[in-house]
């Protein structure tokens, strides 16, 4: 009875209702597609430096994080890995390489860069180097001396395909070594700096570079996509143990990268301001429409005080009337949201006008929105509890309306 | 009684109502004041934080330099064009500096790296490295083949203060250049990049070493104001003196920054507009209502003789003093509350330490200025006018006897 009286209610003034609604859905809309909007930002940014030859766990000397130097290598790699392989799930893919400074130089150009010893078919899926873009042919598992080098470089070098680069770097021993590679591929990647900063080599020829065999400095371990954090921590937490005899650090992505787990912390802050900034901007027309329609039937609530109806009755049936405005402009609000989050989710908002910005901050260029369960019913819930606070005070006011005073009213 | 009056006695018929729409827009005002306030504030230490780090404001160069650092593409007469831009109206500080890439070798390690010489009584007028040492210290004229040096690269290098590095380049006249220096410092910026891959040695040094005749590869200047950066570079590039160089400002210097910026901005812009459009449908029903509730009234009050015009104007009157009084209280609490955080700062939390990598502190302070107080009440104010005009525009349309039978 109440609910049909106050469903009815709202259509008494319909045009001030779809008024009140609009204002709702595009608040409800706005909240959802900037929260799916952000998500895709940051898993971007996330994802871009877990790409970037993170990975998930990453196995390292525990000297290597600090000093990055060849003398800090891991020498059991062999049988790292195969205790690896015990505790991690099948899905799980492993690559070693041999990163160290070093510097690269032809002719013309001498520059400082990180030599990248790499198995080239594991990288497929582990890092962005496995399916990064190649003008010419890609390096092999064995290619004694083929390189693959950035197209930024390759460009700033004045060098191509088929030509020489001597690359240098201090061996194992501490000596120096250097050897002359030839140009298999010029590689391309998301952002300049990635192009510059890294040259690939294959791991049986970064190893012949620093006299170590069989050495590497790190392993990789990517896992399938679906892993939640808290199996992520699991695993590190099991490949910690596995390892305890190999004497290595184990990190999981977060360790690696910590500004950014320290921004994803703050993110739902962030979230929740834009929300409530939101909320505030339609809660005044919630109160002012829910108010108006109080005000306009004072005599019909002083009427029904005089034939009884109690003061909490009517509360009750006001604040039924808001409730159904929010439940209405919520569902469509989330049902607009979704399908504008979803057309852009088709083609991704394209940042290109902004390359050197996004690249900057680590960011994708095209933004694909995430859709997100919890933003949607977290945006639902700031709007439905903060609308029903918000209109207690119309409510109670139509139940302080006394029967006399209103009927003297026109 | 004249129009305005009629116009403020109407709004205070329903004081409650009214002021519930004046507190929408004042909060929306309020809220774009401070977080334009905010985002150009912070703009402006991202922006300080780099030009001071390293860039500087303006910087004369070899033409073609900035794209390609060649060691032979220099600035042959760093002397006259330091005096021309010392005398230039606007122009704070000047020094110059060169580049070049050498190894670097301790006892045990060697490092590829990118050694700028530089004249240590001129970075330290204005820039950040010089109060960046955490061990030993800065540069010195006196102090003759020294370097200061990255904290990174010093643990990668493992060497410490006091300990001595080889160097090794290829100088201007392509002979082998090789030396051996002292570490008298070790910065850190908390910037990993910079403290990476950065060697600073004296300029005289780095002449004698390099071969370089008494020429530098940039010449380094800040400005008084980041504002008059782009006339000043107009004006240099027109001059004699320049011609035949590059003038470069941050923004080429550095162009990530200046777009990390409008990124940041076309961001803010969105939800600004949202913000606003949610603001504009929660006031709409208040303005609608004022002329709906007075059909009766305005039938009367066309019946006597009064014009629809009048009668638009008097609405239109009545909902910008609403839209006026939010304005001005939104404007001024926004303000109040800019120029608090101004002083206090924002603390930014978690991403303090994605910011430090950008070279900003870990606080944020918004900074007040005409523009970021007058943008954001204009268009609310825009905003309002056309939803005020919407319903307004029905009075006209309205004829008095059927006016006056309704409710």
């Amino acid at each position: 009875m109440y609910t049909q009286l106050a469903w009815r209610n709202i259509w008494r003034n319909p045009r001030r209702t779809a008024i009140i609604l609009t204002a709702i859905l595009i608040g409800v809309a706005a909240m959802i597609i900037l929260a799916a909007l952000m998500r895709g930002m940051v898993g971007g940014m996330v994802e871009n430096a877990i790409d970037n030859m993170v990975g998930h766990i990453k196995i390292q000397h525990p000297d290597y994080r600090s000093d990055p130097d060849i003398s800090h290598r891991l020498s059991e790699v062999d049988g790292i890995s195969k205790a690896l392989k015990i505790v991690l799930p099948e899905s799980a893919r492993i690559t070693q390489r041999i990163r160290i400074d070093g510097v690269v130089s032809n002719a013309r150009e001498t520059a400082g860069i990180e030599i990248v010893g790499i198995h080239p078919e594991s990288e497929i899926g582990i890092s962005f180097i496995g399916t990064a873009p190649v003008e010419g042919s890609p390096i092999t598992a064995s290619d004694k001396n083929g390189v693959l080098i950035g197209a930024a470089l390759a460009k700033k070098f004045q060098t191509g395909i088929g030509k020489k680069l001597v690359v240098a770097t201090q061996r194992g021993d501490g000596e120096s070594g250097s050897r002359a590679f030839r140009i298999r591929g010029i590689f391309h990647g998301d952002m300049e700096a990635t192009e510059k900063a890294y040259l690939f080599i294959s791991l049986p020829a970064a190893q012949r570079l620093v006299h170590e065999e069989d050495s590497a400095t790190e392993i990789a371990v990517t896992l399938a996509r679906e892993t939640s954090g808290k199996e992520l921590e699991k695993l590190v937490m099991q490949c910690r143990t596995a390892l305890e005899p190999f004497n290595v650090s184990v990190y999981g992505w977060k360790d690696l990268l910590p500004a950014i787990t320290a921004y994803l912390a703050m993110f739902d802050v962030f979230l929740l301001i834009w929300f409530v900034v939101i909320f505030i901007a339609m809660g005044f027309g919630i109160v002012n429409t829910v108010l108006m329609a109080v005000y306009e039937r004072m005599r019909e609530f002083g009427l029904l005080k005089a034939i009884g109806m109690r003061p909490a009755r009517i509360i009750r049936m006001v604040m039924g009337e808001s409730l159904f405005l929010l439940i209405l402009g919520c569902t469509g609000g989330t049902f607009f949201g979704l399908g504008v989050t979803c057309y852009f989710a088709e083609t991704g908002i394209d940042l290109g006008a902004f390359s050197k910005g996004t690249e900057m901050w680590g960011m994708s260029r095209i933004i694909l929105p995430v859709i997100n369960a919890s933003d949607i019913l977290f945006a639902n819930a700031v709007v439905l509890l903060l609308g029903l606070l918000v209109s207690i005070y119309p409510a109670v006011k139509a139940a302080r309306f006394t029967p006399v005073e209103t009927m003297r009213q026109n | 009684m004249n129009d305005l009056t009629l116009a403020w006695r109407n709004i205070w018929r329903h004081p409650r109502r009214s002021v519930l729409t004046m507190m929408a827009i004042g909060f929306a005002a309020m809220l774009l004041v401070f977080m334009l306030s905010f985002q150009f504030g912070s703009y402006e230490s991202m922006i300080n934080a780099s030009v001071k780090l390293a860039t500087g404001h303006l910087q004369v160069q070899g033409k073609g330099y900035n794209k390609k650092p060649e060691m032979r593409n220099v600035v042959p007469n760093p002397e006259a064009i330091m005096d021309k831009l010392s005398k230039t109206q606007g122009v704070d500080s000047v020094t110059p500096r060169s580049h070049a890439f050498v190894l670097a070798s301790s006892d045990t390690r060697i490092r590829g790296v990118l050694v700028t010489g530089v004249d240590p009584e001129r970075e330290k007028e204005v820039f950040t490295i010089p109060s960046l040492i955490r061990k030993g210290d800065y540069l010195s004229n006196e102090a003759g083949n020294s370097i200061i040096i990255g904290a990174l690269l010093a643990k990668r290098l493992n060497t410490g203060v006091g300990q001595e590095l080889t160097l090794l380049g290829q100088s201007f006249d392509g002979s082998i250049a090789a030396t051996v220096v002292t570490v008298r410092g070790i910065f850190r910026s908390g910037i990993d990049a910079v403290d990476r891959a950065t060697i600073q040695m004296l300029l005289t040094d780095f002449d004698d070493l390099f071969v370089m005749n008494g020429a530098v590869h940039s010449v380094v200047a800040t400005v008084h104001e980041l504002r008059q950066t782009e006339p000043l570079k107009a004006v240099l590039k027109n001059a004699p003196l320049l011609k035949p160089l590059a003038v470069l400002d941050w923004i080429d210097l550095t162009p990530g920054l200046k777009q990390s910026i409008q990124l940041d901005l076309v961001g803010g812009i969105i939800m600004y507009v949202i913000l606003i459009i949610v603001v504009a449908f929660s006031i709409l029903n208040t303005f609608l209502m004022a002329v709906f509730e007075r059909t009766r009234e305005f039938g009367v009050m066309m019946a006597i003789g009064t014009t629809p015009r009048r009668l638009v104007k008097v609405m239109l009157m009545e909902s910008m003093f609403m839209t006026g009084v939010g304005l001005l209280a939104g404007m001024v609490t926004g303000a109040l509350l800019t120029v608090y955080f101004s002083h206090a700062g924002i603390p930014m939390g978690g991403a303090a330490d994605l910011m430090a990598q950008y070279g900003m502190s870990g606080r944020l302070f918004p900074r007040l200025s005409l523009l970021s107080l007058l943008v954001g009440p204009t268009i609310i104010g825009v905003v309002t006018f056309i939803t005020a005009l919407v319903p307004a525009l029905k009075i006209p349309r309205l004829k008095p006897v059927d006016a006056m039978k309704a409710v």
